[in-house]
């Protein structure tokens, strides 16, 4: 009878390793009650799915206090760039104009345009290239940027810069249908958010 | 003495009708397995499976090694795009359970079999999806990507299906193809909610089969205004855009492309895995299956060399006598 005892006192323990082939480890269990119900009811014998909500780490709630960092999430489609990093401010660039972000900022949704993003820890400061994109300004100083292509500044080649900003305007001059014209256009403000951000 | 007793054996099975029924019946044992009025089983049918099996199990190893070698290269794209949708799912939560006219069901396969049960399951949680999001004034449709659920769901579902897209991952998976996919999807599909139905990755043996939800900017502000779990939203400043609708449109096809691209990924991921598993399993099945082959092969012609021993004996002994 108590043949189990000792393995049913293990397993609490051993819970936390026999997960270590997994990539990421699923938070606590958090289910759409109302939608596992609805499934419950059409298929009793398949279990319901799961849902991004189960994957995700819950975020912290709004502090009653200025928190005096802000934490910074800023993601590719290929890396996770900054990954719930503490940061004194970031600026990004918006499509109304640059936008500063500190701690206890109101929360925002912002679209990126092409610019640079600057993060500012200390007396350090990483600047990089995005694209396009959005940023998401909680209420509980947590910034969440997703960009579809970002580079640290330093790594962008000056000369190409600028064969590729006169190249778009020549095209640009010798466009004729409307496609050209904006697949030009869109050419031009890359490659002088590019230079303005070399020079600037 | 093994060899030339085999070839005999093997001229004996060639000419099946000579050998008498009343000697068939003195060597009863060998009598189980064979054909009527053969002695003993032919090793050359045996023979031939085993190099069969063989064959099987170099083919299933080297399919185990390929999917290995693309696992590896997969799981780190996979895993690195996982924090793609999380900035979507803090800000607009999950509403898997919202309650609209129009679902658009997007089931994520793959194009090639032999990966275990990924596919079938993406089509048993898309069509209970179907089921559940189904109902009067409702409308449910099908969005497939990938040749094995498009050759499950024709069957049934012919007429709910309004887009199929194979030949996916031809070329290594890249945000701007899948982006362009799913600026495809948007044009020529009207949703309200689109549910996309995909395997998440967890361990080589382990997948999820999950449900990410799209809501279309129209439904995120009818449900921002009915507060509940997007009522928070109405709490947030929208910078962009001059109007609030034209930002949620275009926040709704950025996150439909990076939750379809992160879907796409951990799905691809997931086939690789279950092919690894599967053709694992294979190569261990065939590897038994030879081992029993090998015993009976090895077996058959034992008897068959005593039999042909007890003949010669036999018959010495009677010229003798």
């Amino acid at each position: 009878m108590f043949r189990r005892a000792t393995t049913l006192l293990r397993r609490p323990l051993m819970g936390a390793t026999s997960r270590r082939f997994s990539t990421d480890l699923p938070a606590a269990a958090v289910e759409d009650s109302s939608f596992v119900e609805a499934w419950k009811k059409v298929s009793p014998n398949v279990d319901p799915p799961k849902t991004p909500l189960a994957y995700m780490k819950p975020r912290p709630a709004t502090p009653s206090s200025l928190p005096s960092k802000l934490t910074v999430n800023f993601v590719l489609p290929y890396a996770s760039e900054l990954s719930a990093k503490e940061v004194d401010m970031v600026i990004v660039p918006a499509t109304t104009g640059q936008m500063g972000v500190l701690p206890g900022h109101v929360a925002t949704i912002a679209e990126l345009k092409p610019g640079v993003l600057s993060v500012h820890e200390g007396n350090d400061v990483t600047k990089y290239f995005v694209s396009s994109g959005f940023a998401f300004i909680h209420a509980n100083s947590v910034a969440d940027i997703i960009a579809v292509e970002a580079v640290p500044v330093d790594r962008i080649d000056a000369n190409l810069v600028q064969k590729g900003l006169q190249d778009f305007t020549q095209k640009l001059n010798s466009a004729t249908t409307d496609l050209e014209k904006a697949e030009a256009q869109i050419g031009v403000d890359v490659h002088s958010a590019l230079n303005s951000a070399l020079t600037g | 003495m093994a060899m030339a007793a085999l070839r005999r054996e093997g001229r004996r099975f060639a000419t099946p009708l000579l050998s008498s029924p009343i000697r068939s019946s003195l060597i009863s044992h060998s009598q189980e397995q064979a054909p009527n009025g053969v002695r003993s089983i032919s090793t050359q049918v045996v023979r031939n499976r085993m190099k069969s099996v063989k064959n099987i199990q170099k083919i299933t190893k080297a399919m185990k090694m390929v999917a290995a070698s693309k696992l590896r290269a997969i799981q780190t794209r996979a895993e690195n795009s996982r924090g793609l949708w999380q900035p979507f799912t803090a800000l607009l939560g999950d509403s898997p359970s919202v309650n609209v006219k129009k679902s658009v069901i997007v089931t994520v396969s793959s194009d090639k079999g032999l990966c275990g049960g990924i596919n079938s399951t993406s089509v048993k949680i898309s069509r209970i999806l179907h089921k559940l999001s189904s109902g009067p004034e409702k409308e449910t449709k099908y969005v497939i990507l990938g040749e094995k659920a498009k050759a499950q769901l024709i069957r049934d579902s012919k007429d709910d299906i309004s887009l199929s897209i194979t030949e996916l991952q031809k070329n290594p998976l890249n945000y701007s193809q899948v982006s362009v996919l799913a600026d495809d999807i948007l044009k020529n599909v009207e949703f309200d909610a689109l549910r996309i139905v995909f395997n998440k990755f967890h361990s080589v043996v382990q997948f999820m089969p999950t449900v990410s939800t799209v809501l279309s900017p129209e439904i995120v502000e009818r449900e921002a205004e009915a507060g509940g779990k997007l009522g928070e939203l109405d709490s947030y400043e929208i910078e962009g855009a001059e109007t609030k609708g034209e930002v949620l449109q275009n926040l709704a096809e950025f996150q439909f492309s990076c939750i379809l691209f992160n879907g796409v990924l951990e799905n691809a991921c997931s086939e690789q895995g279950a092919r690894m598993s599967a053709m694992d399993s294979s190569s261990r099945n065939a590897g038994d299956m030879l081992d029993r082959l090998t015993l009976t092969y090895n077996r058959t012609r034992q008897a068959s060399i005593t039999t042909e021993l007890i003949e010669i004996i036999s018959g010495a002994s009677a010229l003798e006598g």
